[in-house]
């Protein structure tokens, strides 16, 4: 700067009036409101794509909700299911799927030929495309619980096959179907036929929240529930091993625990920790419960030990956090009248930070919740369809897969109506999810103090 | 206080999953996930129809299936690996190295693999395999010489096929259709098209010749996929020129947004597959680790019903998912029921 021009700007406040902004406070109060503007377009770009995706994953997932059935009397041939004539649980057992197909294709046929519909398909054969193939499982079940009702006709409410109801669901169209070999137009003629007389019925399925999953020749009947009660079982364990150990750990450290380099090191492996990609969870799991401890494999109590390592980190820095956030003068005036230092922590520290170590828990269990990469390694992504377990026991030892599992196998499968399930799952963990970090803030707001 | 009732949970737990542990009462399967829906198809039929409990079936490709089968013997290991590809030297000896020395080869039956691009794309009816191999290959004949691939479109090659720009989604390595596509197109193309007589001229040995045959172009016009169908779907329906390498299955249930290619002139069914007039099909295999055998329960049962008639026959459900059915299964079942091991004996 030259002399000259200094007297020239030192005079410039003199003649700004008070009223009239001058040129510099002009030009910071619109770099200002520019910085409000760029603050307001991330806003509304993150709102605009969070209404995108969840838009479009209740579009792609309502369908799962909704299925096809057929309303069908099916004639329970004794001839065919119990040929001895003896009403013996063990020969009607004998009795597979395959010898029940006939009896349920019959029975739809039977519906068309009362229907009075004009159909080139009068095979019992041809009925197969319109029938899911869980439904001879579904008779046969239903035979072997209650053999005496062999020799009646017991009205059924079969799934459609995945076909039908993605005709139903405007999934499958007319114009594509002659290349498909899995059903054809006429097939589609009778189906249009028999929805305004109440056979073939699209309602509200219950099967796809309970049921299991299924082989990819029946996707109508795959279902998320087991799935759910695997994820279940799995937060049980990671609740249980995760938040002691978590909670203690945090409480040594932060009350007991002599400063020096061998707990800064501790400290900064556990931040490191919290750092680790999930798989790496994944291999270590595999290789120290599975492979050297010999637990089973696919089991829901290997998934959760894989996840308590993984949420552990999560929980003791929060539980730190909170415990921190506790005021000195609690500690001091527990042990200004006489309370060991024990307990000053169970008595009057713990209790005062329990919402914010239960908010920090709830989240890391909500992000174990969501975790696929270190299942993969455990085996529990695959196909997996065992049936609800029994007990404690058999939920934690029997083979069992996770709900982002599930959907990430759905996803993989070559049945579109796959696709539709896979999205349907992500709402319901979604729900989950929601829910869980719901009750994470309500917790925080209802208990939280500030000193 | 509340904090050490959970400790002490915590501790029994641990107890009692470390008493429990030895127990396994499911079969585990793990391999090609070209094979997975149909063991997956079995494993239902399975659990509906015995006592035992459903297996539990899990994909990821041939190789990594196998390999997890030859880590050793015991119920933490699998039981069954199932491949789209016969076992190699290589494997069976790191399954010597574990201790799983007795396998059982079971082959399940045959499926066509297939090139599939987008519905609205443009039509790819004339492919052979040298074209295949004309297209991806990093060496070809141009005018009788051996040189770098020039190749951007497919008709500047074979005036039958459209003007379109080349790219192709193929299977990645650790799958077994990768082998298949690489012996039954590559390596077919690179013969017929005197690539390989033009390699060995140049001074290269059979087999590097052959090894070089199976090679890719690596300028990004061939791009390996190592996920499933469902990925190599996805980067079909982005690319409207693209073809994709594909199970028949996997087409047959996606007709809705494919449309298949031909391969010298005939269109890929389970019928020309099993009449061997569609060139590109493979076996499909399972292996059982016979020392398993009487030790999981149901597997037995199970192996023997995956090659059953009403199952793996011309009728059953395999065959109706798109698996061409073998026609010597009688020997299969003979092979199941009599657990012979691989390279004879029993």
């Amino acid at each position: 700067m030259t002399d000259a021009s200094l007297p020239a700007s030192s005079d410039a406040p003199h003649r700004a009036s008070l009223m009239q902004a001058d040129a510099r406070t002009q030009k910071r109060k619109a770099a200002e409101k520019r910085f409000r503007m760029y603050g307001i377009a991330g806003i509304a770009t993150g709102i605009f794509f969070l209404i995108v995706l969840l838009v479009s994953i209740v579009s792609s997932g309502m369908g799962a909700f909704q299925q096809t059935f057929i309303n069908v009397p099916v004639f329970l041939d004794p001839a065919k299911l119990d040929k001895n004539g003896n009403r013996d649980i063990e020969d009607i057992k004998k009795v597979s799927t395959f010898g029940y197909n006939p009896l349920i294709q019959d029975a739809v046929l039977q519906q068309i030929e009362q229907a009075d519909i004009d159909t080139p398909l009068t095979k019992r054969k041809d009925m197969k495309a319109l029938i899911s193939a869980s439904a001879a499982a579904q008779v046969r079940d239903t035979v072997i619980a209650n053999p005496d009702l062999i020799g009646e006709t017991v009205t059924f409410r079969i799934l459609a096959a995945s076909r039908v109801d993605g005709y139903l669901k405007d999934r499958v169209k007319r114009e594509d179907v002659e290349r498909d070999k899995n059903i054809d137009a006429a097939h589609l003629d009778i189906v249009d036929a028999l929805v305004p007389l109440g056979v073939i019925q699209k309602t509200f399925n219950l099967a796809f929240i309970t049921g299991a999953d299924a082989s990819e020749s029946r996707a109508e009947s795959a279902g998320i529930g087991v799935a759910m009660i695997g994820s279940l079982f799995m937060m049980l364990v990671v609740l249980v091993l995760a938040l002691p150990i978590g909670v203690a750990a945090s409480i040594y450290l932060e009350e007991f625990a002599p400063k020096n380099r061998w707990t800064d090191l501790i400290e900064v492996n556990i931040a490191n920790l919290a750092a680790v990609p999930s798989i790496v969870f994944g291999i270590l799991g595999l290789a120290v419960f599975i492979q050297f401890m010999h637990l089973p494999q696919s089991a829901p109590l290997v998934g959760g030990l894989v996840l308590t390592l993984m949420t552990l980190p999560t929980i003791i820095i929060s539980t730190r956090a909170s415990l921190k956030a506790v005021p000195p003068s609690i500690r001091d005036a527990a042990l200004g009248v006489g309370a060991s230092k024990m307990q000053s922590v169970f008595h009057h520290v713990l209790p005062l930070a329990a919402p914010g170590i239960l908010t920090g828990t709830i989240i890391g269990l909500a992000q174990a919740l969501g975790e696929t990469a270190p299942l993969l390694l455990i085996g529990m992504v695959g196909f997996i369809a065992s049936n609800a377990p029994d007990g404690i026991a058999s939920g934690l030892l029997d083979p069992n897969s996770a709900m982002p599992a599930q959907i990430y196998e759905w996803a993989k499968r070559a049945d579109p109506a796959y696709y539709e399930r896979a999205w349907g799952g992500i709402i319901i963990l979604l729900g989950f999810l929601i829910s869980m970090n719901t009750l994470a803030v309500i917790l925080r707001r209802r208990f939280e103090r500030r000193w | 206080m509340s904090f050490v009732k959970l400790t002490t949970s915590a501790l029994a737990l641990t107890a009692m999953a470390a008493t429990t542990a030895a127990a396994r009462d499911q079969v585990q399967v793990a391999g090609s996930s070209t094979v997975l829906p149909y063991a997956s198809i079995v494993a239902e039929a399975f659990g509906e129809n015995f006592d035992f409990p459903t297996p539990v079936v899990e994909s990821g490709g041939s190789s990594a299936g196998l390999k997890r089968f030859c880590q050793g013997v015991g119920t933490q290991h699998t039981d069954i690996a199932n491949a789209s590809r016969a076992i190699r030297e290589k494997e069976i000896a790191a399954c010597a190295e574990n201790g799983v020395t007795d396998i059982i080869e079971v082959r399940i039956g045959y499926d066509g693999i297939v090139f599939a691009s987008q519905l609205d794309g443009p039509a790819y009816d004339a492919f052979t395999q040298s074209d295949i191999f004309n297209a991806l290959a990093p060496k070809v004949m141009v005018d009788g010489a051996l040189v770098d691939n020039p190749h951007t479109q497919w008709s500047d090659f074979n005036a039958d096929l459209p003007a379109a720009d080349i790219l192709a989604f193929i299977p990645g390595t650790k799958h077994g259709t990768r082998e298949v596509f690489e012996e039954k197109v590559l390596l077919t193309g690179c013969e017929a098209t005197g690539a390989m007589e033009a390699m060995i001229a140049g001074g290269m040995s059979e087999d590097d010749a052959e090894d070089a045959c199976l090679s890719v172009r690596t300028d990004g016009k061939s791009v390996d996929i190592d996920g499933d169908y469902t990925e190599t779907l996805a980067s079909i329906n982005a690319n409207s020129n693209a073809i994709g390498v594909f199970g028949l299955a996997f087409y047959e249930n996606n007709t809705d947004t494919l449309k298949v290619a031909t391969m010298g002139g005939v269109v890929p069914t389970t019928e020309t597959i099993a009449a061997a007039e569609y060139p590109v099909s493979r076996p499909l295999y399972f292996y059982i680790k016979k020392a398993h055998l009487g030790v999981i329960p149901g597997l037995k049962e199970f192996t023997e019903f995956f090659v059953a008639d009403e199952i793996a026959g011309p009728d059953g459900p395999l065959a109706e998912y798109g698996l061409v059915s073998d026609p010597e299964l009688a020997t299969t079942q003979a092979i199941v029921s009599n657990e012979e091991i691989m390279g004879g004996g029993s």
